[in-house]
């Protein structure tokens, strides 16, 4: 019987505040433009790549390829509106780009590419990637004597890799402690619940199994994330990981805990209401 | 071949801080003076090919120049879209170090023995694919990969390959190396099979058959110009390789003929392993003589292609 975490249930309740509920009217722009997007890895996602672009990353948006910035990688990069959002938010490109996702000349594609888009770190979409090139680019900042931190973000879906465990195998070999593991725990893939396509639980001592240091959060609860990934290391000489209990589709209704909008193609009229509703007019 | 080119990984490292080596699981002392002398920059990560391509990836972003290294069969099938992905796509100076390209682990079955390596490399935009015949020519090929741009995979062959590279050869990535001059015949050969070729020409030459030779070590970028200039005039292009018939040299020089000569193409015998696994042990030799890949069987080819070609197509090719 899996235990339901206290922060998986504040989650679900947890109300958004009027920035949080501006991010989602930029994803969902950019989703109404395009006539597609993946809507519910990238609300599930939005507050933990707010805290990270607000609060946490030693990043400067003039400067994105700055030799001393922390480095950020999406892993699950269907989840890239929500980055997009946030990139574009903090000036590392027009908003007006937003517009354009998908398109046939956008910088903005289905998954982010490097190279294409200003603050994106790598080229992500195939699913099991992101920690491993994480685990190069902490052990390059150890080898080069360099202050700067990585920050993985992962989908739940995404760790059913195993390529992930082997990676995590690897930072812990080399105890990398300025290397951050963000699990966006929303519980549901593409098919279905993650307890039911391939259980992971228990999932917080897998990964202190696995040599790392755990934080679980309420990955909507934006004080809580940050107070978690301001305190990171959480343990010297661990690398660490972040379980932020997360909602798929949080903040709009209809889509949330909702399989069905993993990906959406074109909203209807009543879709579109029922957002307007949600996050108000955009 | 591949003690050379692992030594050369030290030398490298010796001048260039760049430099990395990145083991999987490798053999007991692998570069153990290397271990001594750079500690930092020897790194032993464990059978997690996976892992390791997208760790090289982060390496090589921050400026490193990783040369990762295993047997070929697991850096190739095991992490195929660690190398598309991190790799290739984001075009990044990692060297893939193949120990036992091709046969080389004949007695160790199917599951160790890299026969559509090539094709499955070749295939992915921005890599460079490289077939050393040698540990002469494996040391010159080593000192090009410091600067090279993307990633490259180098298919080594076993060790102990009798040397026919020479100094004056040089080496330069994509240059192919005519080692005999055009002939009745051209054979294009890469890695190992140079060897065999050497002496299958000896063998025609034997039977009044002039029999030419370009060693083609970098089967991407193919050598276009070289390729176009040997085949002028010769009545037939073999190509020997030891790998399957899709996808290798054989296919990346027929398909350059067939682009660059359209409908006035010679005649072409593609001499490779079959399409299938093998199922035999013995040793390299062993399986490529029992396919046709040794020098007399090569020979032996080559003079009924060239027979045959006499019959049905006697003004082959004439630019």
């Amino acid at each position: 019987m899996i235990q339901i975490s206290p922060h998986a249930e504040a989650a679900l309740t947890c109300t958004l505040d009027e920035r949080s509920l501006y991010l989602r009217r930029l994803v969902l722009g950019s989703v109404r433009s395009a006539g597609r997007g993946h809507v519910g890895p990238a609300l599930s996602l939005i507050e933990m790549v707010r805290v990270l672009y607000d609060d946490v990353l030693r990043i400067d948006p003039k400067n994105p390829r700055d030799r001393d910035r922390d480095r950020a990688i999406l892993s699950k990069g269907h989840g890239c509106l929500a980055l997009y959002a946030l990139l574009a938010d903090r000036g590392f490109f027009p908003l007006s780009e937003l517009d354009g996702f998908c398109g046939p000349d956008s910088i903005l594609g289905g998954h982010p590419e490097y190279g294409m888009v200003p603050g994106v770190e790598a080229s992500t979409g195939a699913l099991g990637h992101g920690l491993s090139i994480g685990v190069g680019l902490a052990l390059a900042a150890r080898m080069r004597e360099r202050n700067y931190r990585t920050f993985v973000l992962l989908g739940d879906g995404e760790i059913n890799e195993g390529s992930v465990w082997e990676a995590a195998m690897g930072a812990a070999k080399h105890g990398l402690d300025n290397l951050v593991a963000l699990i966006d725990y929303n519980k549901l893939q593409s098919y279905g619940p993650t307890d039911y396509v391939l259980p992971l639980e228990p999932l917080a001592d897998k990964w202190r199994s696995f040599g790392f240091a755990v934080q679980e959060v309420n990955g909507h609860d934006v004080g809580a994330l940050r107070n978690v990934l301001k305190q990171v290391p959480a343990v010297a000489g661990k690398p660490t990981a972040v379980i932020c209990h997360t909602v798929k589709g949080k903040g709009l209704p209809a889509a949330e805990s909702n399989a069905d909008w993993h990906h959406k193609n074109k909203l209807t009229d009543s879709e579109l209401d029922a957002i307007r509703v949600a996050v108000g007019d955009f | 071949m591949r003690n050379t080119a692992m030594n050369m990984v030290h030398k490298l490292a010796a001048r260039d801080e760049r430099v990395l080596y990145i083991g999987s699981d490798p053999g007991a002392g692998t570069l153990r003076a290397m271990s001594k002398e750079f500690p930092k920059r020897h790194l032993i990560e464990g059978i997690s090919e996976a892992h390791i391509i997208g760790m090289s990836a982060g390496l090589a972003m921050e400026g490193f120049v990783p040369y990762v290294n295993t047997i070929a069969t697991f850096l190739t099938r095991r992490c195929y879209e660690q190398v598309a992905v991190d790799l290739c796509l984001h075009n990044l100076p990692v060297r893939l170090i193949a120990n036992g390209g091709g046969l080389v682990y004949a007695p160790l079955g199917p599951t160790h023995q890299a026969i559509e390596d090539i094709a499955i490399m070749r295939a992915l935009p921005n890599m460079t694919v490289i077939c050393p015949c040698d540990a002469d020519e494996a040391a010159r090929m080593m000192e090009q990969t410091l600067d090279w741009k993307g990633p490259i995979y180098i298919r080594l062959g076993k060790g102990g390959d009798a040397v026919v590279s020479k100094a004056d050869h040089g080496f330069e990535i994509g240059k192919a190396i005519l080692m005999r001059p055009p002939g009745d015949v051209l054979m294009v050969t890469t890695g190992i099979m140079l060897q065999r070729a050497l002496a299958a020409a000896d063998l025609l030459a034997a039977q009044g058959v002039r029999a030419g030779i370009l060693h083609m070590h970098t089967v991407k970028p193919l050598d276009t110009e070289a390729l176009l200039q040997a085949v002028r005039g010769t009545r037939l292009v073999a190509t020997l390789e030891e790998h399957v018939p899709s996808g290798g040299l054989g296919s990346a020089v027929a398909e350059t003929l067939i682009d660059k000569l359209g409908s006035n193409l010679p005649a072409m015998l593609r001499l490779s392993l079959p399409d299938r696994f093998m199922h035999n042990y013995g040793s390299q030799d062993s399986l490529l003589k029992k396919h046709g890949l040794s020098a007399n069987a090569i020979a032996t080819s080559i003079e009924h292609a060239l027979a045959a070609s006499r019959i049905s197509t006697p003004q082959l090719h004439s630019t």
